[in-house]
């Protein structure tokens, strides 16, 4: 893989997975990558947690989350409400820490000199990451199949604009990582 | 002498799902964000798909807005409906209807 290709992931001839990224586009992921980690927080409590159950992987007090990014990421399993946070005291912690645990092996990739070899468990990392940071920008510009966002009113710095183009350029990403990907398996 | 046994005893079937006849399904339902080649994607990777039943499954999912990727016993069900989650599907857990 050399410098005067796109950037991007691309699988070489060897099959191995490589990624290079230009400086802004590791800073412009970096701080994606910080608000992920506030976003998947824990929530503080004001009782602890039983140590034991915290062991094992329950969250006695796991419900359905308020803010609807976080309610996409960690969804209802069962279409009853009762039933469905039932389901989460046994499962949220869990699915929290292999989402916090995939953000720290992005950001550490990220630190790496450019262009970077992906080991396996980076590439679903990475996969991991950028779907759950295009779920979360997509929810929060409420996308939707029917209606093509219409930025042309839009003025250069709008954020909603800004948001815009940033959840395309995380699509343009991780189609070409799905592509890479991919092709090892059929 | 009674006859006791400290020895576990084997080759005991324990069933839970006592109605076979109607088992439980994982439903992914369709989402505006997940791209068709991800899904396609998780499709093949956790359930071993072919790429031809992962897409026919993905395009369900797409065209129906829902579809029962798989069936099976509740705890099964229950451990891909997680499985779905952990990759950002929406899936849940129900009865066959």
């Amino acid at each position: 893989m050399g410098l005067l290709d796109p950037p991007g992931f691309r699988r070489n001839r060897l099959g191995q997975v490589w990624l290079h990224l230009t400086d802004h586009e590791r800073a412009l992921l970096s701080g994606l990558l910080d608000q992920m980690a506030v976003l998947l927080a824990p929530p503080e409590r004001v009782v602890p947690l039983d140590p034991l159950a915290e062991l094992i992987g329950i969250d006695e007090a796991a419900t359905r989350p308020e803010d609807p990014a976080l309610a996409r990421l960690f969804p209802d399993a069962y279409s009853d409400p009762e039933e469905a946070d039932a389901f989460r005291r046994f499962t949220q912690a869990d699915l929290r820490s292999g989402k916090l645990a995939s953000l720290t092996l992005v950001a550490t990739s990220l630190q790496h000199k450019m262009p970077t070899r992906l080991n396996e468990d980076e590439q679903r990392a990475w996969l991991g990451v950028l779907n759950d940071l295009r779920l979360t920008l997509g929810t929060r510009l409420e996308m939707s199949e029917d209606s093509e966002p219409d930025l042309a009113d839009l003025a250069e710095d709008d954020p909603i604009r800004v948001q815009h183009l940033i959840y395309d350029w995380l699509t343009y990403h991780q189609d070409r990582l799905i592509t890479a990907m991919s092709r090892g398996l059929r | 002498m009674v006859d006791v046994s400290i020895v576990p005893v084997e080759d005991v079937e324990v069933t839970t799902d006592t109605d076979v006849a109607t088992p439980w399904v994982c439903i992914v339902w369709n989402d505006p964000v997940n791209l068709m080649s991800y899904v396609t994607y998780v499709f093949m990777t956790y359930f071993g798909f072919s790429r031809a039943k992962a897409e026919q499954f993905m395009l369900e999912v797409h065209r129906d807005g829902r579809s029962a990727v798989a069936s099976g016993s509740r705890d099964q069900m229950e451990r891909d409906v997680t499985a779905m989650h952990s990759y950002g599907l929406w899936a849940t857990v129900s009865r066959e209807t």
